[in-house]
């Protein structure tokens, strides 16, 4: 069990003075000159060696991507740019980190800009966060009349813009591409990949996107060092992680944890168990909507890391786990996740507008059994060509949901066809 | 698109930010590079909309106010239409003084935000989405995850998140309104934001030492 000692978010749930104060009390912004004197190299360097792996789904190294910023600043400024967009279904964790302990992530945006050569940061923030935007903007406005941002940031000779920006409703922008679009102005429709936002982002300038929390862990993973972090969790999957349990469990909450923690340990230890008990549990999606549903025999014994979960063909995600008890329509509540991705779906490639629309009126028969057995198969080798037949991840998140459901409760479907075809022939003869 | 909705309301004629949302336009245009002055759009199209809001208790955002916003920033109209209608908090029609934006989604749904929505639907009178009450005092709009999921299920009100509802927490909370009493947002369960029930179980270091 992780100690409060290696907790990072030490303000999680907001019992804490929030502002400049608070923080600095909490170790924020301790010794920012010192690390940013280490140099671009040796930040990045550290970074790498803490095998922080992206908290925003993907799990990409973090040090790693920064090092594909180009070494030399050109005629093109560099950009940092912070996804804040959390609208992963189940996701609520970097809302606690904007709220509660807002000076992490602006500390963290003035090192990694640093690191990376660029003089501004973007926070893209979701429109719906507005509460937590009037939080965050009170740290940078701290942060500026402290001197810790702007011209000569924290008297390091550096000079660093942080912006808020805040979007309007569209899931889609979590997407880092379709956000560089947004924050350009127009409609959130995700962009060819090459070029990379590394050679070609914002503005059409050198830009790298990170997560809210894997840009609020650096500057403690500075501070503590790469062998401190690197030591939490397992193996090729490092440090520590927001949880965020939902559904039904007795007491659902955010916690911090090592990665590698068992989901059953997790569950049973900070969210008060499953609701009616651990036999009562019928599935759980462990890395919010997007990753296919695991049952109660995975559950048994799966750890909470980015390649335990990729080994049984589902995924960390962003941490959040979902959870449902044997009351659950589990037919119903993927449904849902089909009727999320229709309506978050931008439009732009065919695959993904069409498909999203047809596997949520399939998905809606399906949940009233309204359907023949062989559709089901029908249905699974549709979202194989949604799947990775779109520019973004949209079309391979709408398409995982459905085939966890098949993979793992077919029976259940096929329950639900065969009880609706008995409920008709017993009309069809009384009629 | 508004223009390709039956349309019950009248269009102003005209839209200009008043002393104080210019303020705010200023700074926002300001956050970027030279040239740059359309990623201002949203920021922009949100204070039309809160302006709105403020002076007619409608926060809605007008085709006159993105004919305005594109003036401005030097974007054609039609730019300005076609974000304001991809994004789904800009209102292109006028809702009531309360928006009551329901999260629906998995998470929501498992804790119950079925009762969340009858519940609206039996105070408000209002039968489907997008509709506003009678009153003008309500609208409600089905939305997506709004991203506090420990916390479900979340009726949304403007600005601010109502979190661990049930049908009679809904209920005492529209009555409110209609009081035009604004109660404190956050957990109604008046448990801390995103800790367990009960109280936080970890950080608990300085009751410790």
């Amino acid at each position: 069990m992780l100690s409060d000692q290696d907790r990072i978010f030490t303000n999680l749930y907001g019992v804490h003075d929030v502002g400049l104060a608070g923080a600095r009390a909490r170790g924020d912004w301790d010794g920012t000159a010192a690390i940013l004197a280490r140099g671009r190299d040796a930040i990045i360097d550290e970074m790498k060696a803490s095998g922080l792996r992206g908290r925003g789904g993907a799990g990409f190294p973090t040090g790693m991507k920064w090092s594909f910023m180009p070494k030399v600043v050109g005629d093109r400024p560099h950009y940092l740019v912070v996804n804040a967009d959390e609208s992963e279904p189940g996701t609520c964790k970097d809302r606690d980190i904007l709220r509660h302990d807002p000076h992490k992530l602006v500390e963290g945006c003035l090192i990694a800009s640093f690191a990376m050569g660029a003089h501004a940061a973007y926070i893209y923030i979701r429109g719906e966060f507005y509460n937590e935007a009037v939080a965050l903007q009170k740290a940078i406005d701290e942060a500026y009349d402290a001197g810790l941002i702007g011209k000569n940031a924290c008297g390091s000779g550096w000079d660093f813009d942080c912006y808020l920006h805040r979007g309007a409703g569209a899931y889609i922008c979590g997407e880092e591409t379709a956000l560089i679009e947004s924050l350009e102005g127009k409609k959130g429709m995700p962009r060819l990949k090459p070029p990379f936002p590394a050679a070609v982002g914002l503005y059409g300038c050198p830009s790298t996107v990170n997560n809210v929390e894997s840009i609020a862990v650096a500057p403690t993973i500075m501070r503590r060092g790469a062998a401190w972090f690197s030591a939490l969790g397992r193996p090729r999957n490092a440090g520590t992680k927001l949880f965020c349990i939902s559904g039904h469990v007795n007491k659902p909450c955010n916690v911090e944890e090592e990665l590698g923690i068992p989901l059953r340990e997790l569950i049973d230890r900070y969210a008060g168990g499953v609701r009616g008990g651990w036999d009562n549990l019928l599935a759980i999606i462990p890395g919010g909507a997007s990753v296919p549903v695991l049952n109660k025999a995975t559950c048994d014994t799966i750890l909470m890391d980015f390649d335990s979960l990729r080994d049984v063909k589902s995924g960390l995600g962003t941490a959040a786990v979902i959870v449902m008890d044997k009351s659950t329509d589990i037919i119903k509540a993927i449904a849902r996740l089909s009727q999320f991705y229709k309506h978050e779906s931008c439009g732009q490639c065919t695959p993904c507008r069409e498909g999203t629309g047809w596997m949520m009126r399939v998905m809606n028969r399906m949940v009233q059994g309204r359907a023949e057995i062989e559709e089901i198969d029908t249905l699974e080798a549709v979202t194989r060509q949604v799947e990775g037949h779109t520019i973004c991840a949209l079309g391979d998140a709408a398409a995982w949901p459905i085939q966890g459901l098949i993979k793992n409760f077919r029976p259940e479907m096929e329950a639900r066809i065969a009880a609706y075809k008995a409920s008709r022939s017993i009309k069809m003869a009384a009629e | 698109m508004a223009a390709h909705q039956k349309q019950d309301f009248i269009q102003p004629a005209s839209f200009a930010f008043d002393a104080d949302s210019m303020v705010q336009v200023d700074k926002h245009i300001a956050k970027y590079p030279a040239g740059r002055q359309a990623s201002a759009v949203l920021p922009l199209l949100d204070l039309a909309q809160r302006q709105m809001g403020r002076i007619t208790g409608s926060a809605w955002v007008s085709i006159a106010a993105m004919d305005e916003i594109g003036r401005i920033l030097d974007m054609p109209p039609i730019r300005v239409y076609e974000v304001a209608t991809f994004y789904l908090m800009f209102n292109m029609a006028p809702v009531g003084k309360f928006h009551l934006q329901l999260c629906t989604t998995t998470p929501c749904w498992l804790r119950g935000s079925d009762d969340i929505v009858q519940a609206c639907r039996d105070v408000t009178g209002i039968k489907g989405w997008k509709e506003n009450s009678a009153d003008g005092l309500f609208t409600m709009t089905e939305v997506e995850c709004v991203g506090a999921c420990v916390n479900a299920p979340i009726l949304q009100v403007n600005d601010d998140f109502y979190e661990d509802m049930d049908s009679e927490r809904t209920k005492a909370l529209l009555e409110s309104l209609k009081r035009g009493v604004v109660p404190k947002f956050g957990s109604m369960t008046g448990r801390q934001t995103s800790a367990p029930d009960g109280g936080p179980t970890t950080l608990l270091f300085e009751k410790a030492e």
